[in-house]
């Protein structure tokens, strides 16, 4: 095959074109204030500082951020987790009233865009008092209908065969679940689990409308406003602010891809 | 044969057990009821509640000042609605938006395309690293990625403007100009979001059987006649598909601007979700609420015609 060689460079280069902002980011973040605003730019740093990191964890409360993202982002991904796996083995596996109508209503809710829910939200949230509050930001993401809908999809998949084992053994309805069903699906709450941190770790709306001081910020919150606010100036601190609020994820990602890809070409959803 | 053996699993099932007839069933919809309570409630509270919240709003002149007493508040018919239409930011950010969409939406569908076939037919090794590598923008903040694209984009020091002077090209400020500022967000929602599609038309590329592009070979079609009349509306559906999701997520576009450029130069790339949250933050919720209705009724009417080209095949 002659023609391989060119093909192969255009996805190099496409593959460039995708790396070289990361790639500038982290070493711009090794970068000082004076070679940031350099003309040309320098690739690499020229006088390599960690000064931009020593901000961001001393001057700057990125550690408290970073706390807050994380301990959102792992009990929401707990309780997606534990309730759609209720639902959704509910709804494919047992028999009940409204049971149709109840899958209806949640796949409809599947397209609402976040701006039509959270002006209400967050009345509710405040004269519940939680605004401001570690639960004021977990309460309205600990279920999701993708949740629903993709362990739904994956108990379908599962023989009825074994319930029926589980009932001749006499184990109630709810052990039938816990210690026959659910264990089988540990692919699917693989995809479930990574999905749902990502998207907690990179929410943006509800935590910037909630999260009103400091100390209740998450990660892209305070990136924002950073960035927006009297640090816009302030470009290696935005850049290494940056890499913190990415490398996680990048990390997570690269050692969990292959779930996260399955999941989206299963679904088709992201 | 399976089908066979299903329903009569089904069938057996449904005989109850001698004895005690209608316990069991009543068992198994206790048991789902209890699996099904903790969703029902919290999607009741924090989704439903809301979403007619959120209409109900709309048609009323609340305002910060009620925040603590919202059902103390005026009805105002459509006068929100009637407001967001006169009002002539409303309708730049709606244009920007559909400038956005409508150029954005073909592009990232373009280039996802192009990334999948290039994937699909030539790169056999290593395919799996390029698939990831396309990707990866896809996991990352939305925020942070605004962040690093604010200094690719700045007008001497970026890396655009670096490489183009390599070229001979002298770069404009990108972010600074009413021209080319929202073509710079749209390059930079391209470059984040095609790896999501490419999945989806990788996907849809090995699900088409070896023998359709042998058929063509045989009748002697080229490789761009066979991709063109052959694959292309084979993936009719998929690409339905990954435009509506696609479409769904650019018309909510919100963390670009607002981290980028704050809606400017002169409102130039102030989306219609920036300039919703805008009105919150003014304290005006009702309006915000009507403007956020509006974009959801958008969203629906795509989707719902989505579905009407997708059952005409």
């Amino acid at each position: 095959m002659r023609r391989t060689w060119w093909i192969y460079l255009i996805g190099v280069l496409g593959l460039v074109a995708v790396a070289a902002p990361f790639l500038w980011m982290v070493l711009g973040s090794f970068k000082t204030q004076g070679e940031l605003l350099r003309v040309p730019p320098t690739w690499w740093p020229q006088d390599a500082t960690t000064q931009n990191y020593d901000d961001l964890f001393s001057k700057a409360s990125f550690p408290r951020y970073f706390v807050n993202s994380a301990l959102v982002a792992l009990v929401v991904t707990a309780g997606n987790l534990t309730f759609c796996s209720m639902i959704g083995y509910a709804l494919a596996k047992l028999r009940f009233k409204g049971r149709n109508a109840l899958f209806i209503v949640v796949m409809a809710t599947l397209m609402i865009p976040g701006m039509v829910t959270f002006v209400p939200l967050f009345v509710l949230v405040t004269n519940a008092g939680l605004a401001n509050s570690y639960p004021g930001l977990i309460l309205p993401f600990l279920v999701s209908p993708f949740g629903v809908f993709l362990m739904r999809q994956f108990f379908l998949g599962l023989p009825d065969d074994l319930m029926d084992a589980g009932r001749v053994d006499g184990s109630g309805e709810l052990g039938i679940f816990a210690r026959i069903m659910l264990p089988l699906t540990r692919p699917a709450l693989a995809t479930l689990g990574i999905l749902t941190f990502l998207g907690s770790w990179n929410n943006f709306l509800w935590p910037l409308v909630i999260a009103q001081t400091e100390d209740k910020y998450t990660l892209p919150v305070a990136l924002a406003l950073y960035s927006t606010g009297q640090n816009a100036q302030n470009y290696g601190l935005l850049m290494a602010g940056a890499v913190v609020v990415v490398l996680p994820v990048l990390v997570m990602f690269l050692a969990f891809q292959r779930h996260v890809t399955k999941g989206i070409a299963i679904t088709g959803l992201k | 044969m399976t089908v066979v053996t299903e329903t009569e699993a089904r069938a057996v099932r449904r005989t109850p057990p001698p004895g005690r007839p209608r316990r069991k069933i009543s068992r198994e919809s206790a048991a789902a009821w209890i699996l099904v309570l903790p969703f029902v409630l919290l999607f009741l509270a924090f989704t439903a509640g809301p979403v007619l919240g959120s209409l109900g709003m709309s048609f009323t002149d609340i305002k910060q000042r009620d925040l603590r007493t919202p059902f103390s508040v005026n009805g105002v018919g459509f006068g929100n609605y009637v407001k967001a239409f006169e009002d002539e930011t409303f309708r730049k950010a709606a244009f920007n938006t559909a400038y956005f969409v409508v150029l954005g939406v073909p592009l990232t569908l373009v280039v996802a395309l192009a990334a999948a076939v290039l994937l699909d037919r030539g790169v056999k090794r290593f395919q799996a690293l390029f698939k990831v590598g396309y990707y990866l923008p896809v996991v990352t903040s939305i925020v942070a990625i605004a962040v690093i694209w604010r200094f690719v984009l700045a007008p001497d020091s970026g890396l655009l403007n670096t490489v183009l002077g390599w070229v001979g090209i002298d770069g404009p400020n990108w972010l600074a100009s009413k021209t080319w500022a929202m073509p710079s967000l749209i390059a930079m929602a391209v470059w984040r979001n095609f790896g999501s599609a490419m999945i989806i038309f990788l996907a849809g590329l090995q699900g088409i059987p070896q023998s359709v592009e042998e058929a063509g070979q045989i009748d002697g079609a080229g490789s761009w006649q066979r991709f063109r009349y052959l694959i292309l509306p084979l993936l009719r559906p998929t690409i339905l598909f990954t435009s509506v999701t696609t479409g769904i997520g650019y018309l909510q576009f919100f963390e670009e601007p607002f981290v980028m450029t704050q809606g400017g130069p002169l409102n130039s790339t102030i989306s219609v979700s920036m300039y919703t949250y805008n009105q919150f933050g003014f304290g005006n919720y009702g309006l915000a609420t009507a403007m956020a209705y509006i974009l959801f009724v958008v969203i629906a009417v795509i989707t719902f015609i989505q579905f009407r080209l997708l059952r005409e095949k």
